[in-house]
């Protein structure tokens, strides 16, 4: 029996029994919203160039739980010199590996934040308003959430090693709902890395949203990897809020997925913030990724600086909106965003739409997005060292991925996913 | 030094054009295996269109003639397989590969000379290019800056010659490599390329300056003008050319000159 996401109450679907009682109702308003909103629209502005087709759900389904587990254990292996590790499948948590974590920091299934650690739980659980276009999406998330990761790392605590967080997928037309939960309190600092995984090459659907939070003087790096099979429509929905001189460094790395939708909402809260926001998308096939994104300012002195590279092969789509927007007293603000499309065949699409809102003084903003094709000059240079046209074309979208990498200034994270992303793009064709 | 023409590259009366813009006009050049040969000339002679040409760069049309490396004709080839059969172009103006670094952009040259499932050695790969990076002093940390991107001029020309001395050509045409080099790295270039000398390899130096060739004494020093080679002669043409300029030997051996009947 399969149980449709779209009209199917969480009371109906026997997941109240994880959380405690007053998330339940969260999550009966949740569905309340979720039935109320409508369906958006082609005149929707934050829908603007979107392939509506791909975001009718109605025939997805509540995924069950996952037989095989060991195997999706065995194949959760990325680095090895670990704070943590968690893996989840459908949802559930299956693997809960905490030796190299410090004392204090509080790596937990939500649920079990939401009955132990009430309040924290309650300040950053999806607290600000989704407002990128996908706020009935998030409702259904909400509704339908039945686990994911918290993770709280308090104030003056450094984990130096990363914390890796796995997302399996599983099940024709099965639908699961991510989430992680990060909280840095104040001068607190952590690397987490977020992979997105199916099982099998299926149809299937992830909403997937998380929060994050950085406090005063604290450093987060974010790294989502996401390697949804080809077939999956996949929502990614990131909230991240800034304090004073905290800086976070997030990155989007979309290896898979038929279509994907990103919202990346960053809050620069605090004086002297620093927000980098990065997003890798090699599109091929038919691939649409719809990508969708706020660098809000409403202190002082603060930085936001967002770099995403697209590379488009053969019919693919990519769609990228953002908006700068410099709130009053916002002064000194420094805000940077460019999109770079890179261009590998005739058919493939890119759509950039930069925006740009100022309402204080002595700001500096530059926006753009480019796109071009691959430089015959550079492609001649490499190929008059022996490298054939199919490598040489291969190292170059290399390199324009690379480029982004090195803003993550982590070389440890630069090669770990500089590996990940020369395995995908030697894979494919 | 005489050597067969199975075992030399050689230029046979080579026209070329870009556009319907005719460039190289009938030029005849053969670097046997063991020698080194400069080219002299003025500026817009010409001398990098061979030199992109033979690297076979696909803005240009050879109209006629033809270039053999060991015996056999190159012009059909694509540029990587050129280079794969041993010829290689330090290029007058290298281009900047953003978000490559050096070290996996000469690996893939390295790989790319592999037979198909073998996998170059990596220790080995490194140890070598270490080695080679100190003899240019090239700073071992270039090996993580992306090819070319903002090196300056002499950094850029250190690491072409870092490159021919890591993929060991037979045949090396090197455009202009003193230009933009101070003294002591024209010196340390020069050591460089000496060391890659011998009976193995053929070599092309073009330049301007005669004191390159003071550095890296040629066997022969060729002059193009308009598209041709109008003269050749040994070292001390150099010499001469420096000291006259060019008018001269225009004047004698070029268009208007005796041999332009
Ligand atoms: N892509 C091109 N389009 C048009 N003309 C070109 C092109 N490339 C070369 N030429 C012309 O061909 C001629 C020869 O140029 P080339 O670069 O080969 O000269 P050179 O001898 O190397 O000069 P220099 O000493 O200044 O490097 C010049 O007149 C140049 O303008
Ligand atoms: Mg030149």
């Amino acid at each position: 029996m399969s149980i449709s996401i779209t009209t199917t109450s969480p009371s109906e679907t026997g997941n109240s029994t994880n959380w405690p009682e007053w998330f339940s109702k969260d999550q009966n308003e949740a569905w309340e919203l979720f039935q109320s909103l409508p369906q958006p629209k082609r005149t929707d502005e934050p829908w603007r160039f979107a392939n509506l087709k791909a975001i009718d759900l109605s025939d997805f389904h509540v995924a069950v739980p996952v037989q095989d587990v060991a195997s999706l254990i065995t194949r959760s292996s990325a680095l090895t010199n670990l704070a943590a590790k968690l893996i989840f499948a459908n949802e559930v948590l299956i693997h809960n590996d905490q030796v190299g974590l410090p004392a204090g920091v509080l790596l937990l299934p939500l649920e079990e934040a939401a009955k132990n650690h009430e309040e924290l739980f309650r300040k950053s659980f999806m607290t600000s308003n989704v407002r990128l276009g996908s706020k009935k999406f998030a409702a259904l998330h909400r509704a339908h959430l039945r686990s994911g990761a918290f993770v709280y790392v308090p104030k003056g605590v450094v984990v130096e090693r990363p914390i890796e967080i796995w997302h399996w997928l599983e099940g024709e037309n099965a639908t699961i709902f991510p989430h992680t939960l990060i909280v840095l309190g104040e001068g607190a600092s952590a690397t987490v890395i977020d992979h997105f995984v199916s099982s099998r090459d299926e149809r299937s659907l992830a909403i997937a949203v998380n929060d994050l939070t950085v406090e005063t003087n604290a450093k987060l790096h974010y790294v989502a990897v996401q390697e949804w099979s080809d077939k999956v429509t996949a929502f990614h929905i990131n909230t991240t809020e800034v304090g004073k001189e905290g800086v976070s460094t997030a990155l989007q790395m979309n290896l898979g997925g038929a279509y994907v939708r990103g919202e990346s909402d960053s809050h620069l809260m605090g004086e002297g913030s620093r927000s980098v926001m990065l997003s890798i998308n090699p599109a091929s096939e038919n691939r649409e990724i719809d990508q969708r994104t706020f660098q809000d300012h409403f202190a002082p002195r603060a930085t936001s600086d967002l770099l995403y590279h697209n590379a488009l092969a053969d019919s693919s789509r990519t769609i990228f909106a953002g908006l700068i927007k410099v709130e009053e007293h916002a002064h000194e603000t420094d805000a940077y965003q460019k999109v770079r499309n890179l261009m590998l065949s005739d058919e493939a699409e890119a759509n950039s739409m930069p925006g740009l809102e100022i309402l204080a003084d002595n700001v500096r903003c530059t926006h753009g997005a480019t796109s071009g094709e691959l430089n015959e000059d550079e492609l001649f240079y490499m190929m008059a060292r022996g490298i054939a046209p199919k490598q040489a074309a291969q190292l170059i979208v290399r390199g324009f991925f690379g480029t982004v990498l090195e803003r993550l200034e982590n070389p440890m994270l630069q090669e770990h996913l500089g590996e990940i992303l020369d395995k995908k793009l030697s894979t494919s064709k | 030094m005489s050597a067969n023409s199975s075992s030399s590259l050689s230029i046979r009366d080579l026209h070329a054009s870009i556009g319907d813009k005719p460039i190289l006009k009938g030029l005849t050049l053969d670097i046997p295996k063991g020698e080194v040969h400069a080219i002299m000339g003025k500026n817009g002679a010409g001398k990098s269109t061979l030199a992109k040409i033979m690297a076979g760069h696909p803005d240009y049309t050879v109209t006629s003639g033809d270039v053999l490396l060991d015996g056999e004709s190159i012009l059909g080839l694509e540029p990587d397989v050129r280079a794969r059969l041993g010829l290689f172009l330090a290029f007058q103006y290298p281009m900047e590969i953003p978000g490559v670094t050096i070290a996996n952009f000469i690996r893939a040259a390295l790989q790319a000379r592999l037979p198909e499932g073998e996998e170059l050695e990596a220790t080995d790969y490194y140890a070598k290019l270490y080695a080679k990076m100190d003899a240019l002093s090239v700073p071992r940390n270039f090996t993580s800056r992306s090819v070319n991107e903002g090196f300056s001029g002499g950094e850029k020309k250190r690491c072409e010659i870092l490159q021919m001395a890591m993929l060991e050509p037979s045949y090396a045409v090197l455009d202009e490599t003193d230009s933009g080099l101070d003294i002591d790295a024209l010196k340390i270039v020069s050591a460089g390329v000496n060391a890659l000398r011998g009976p193995n390899i053929g070599m092309l130096v073009i330049t301007h300056y005669q004191r390159l060739l003071d550095y890296i004494v040629p066997d022969k020093v060729h002059v193009m003008s308009e598209g041709r080679i109008i003269h050749s002669g040994d070292k001390d043409l150099a010499l001469k050319l420096e000291a006259q300029g060019y008018d001269w030997v225009e004047k004698e051996f070029g268009e208007s000159g005796t041999r332009a009947a």
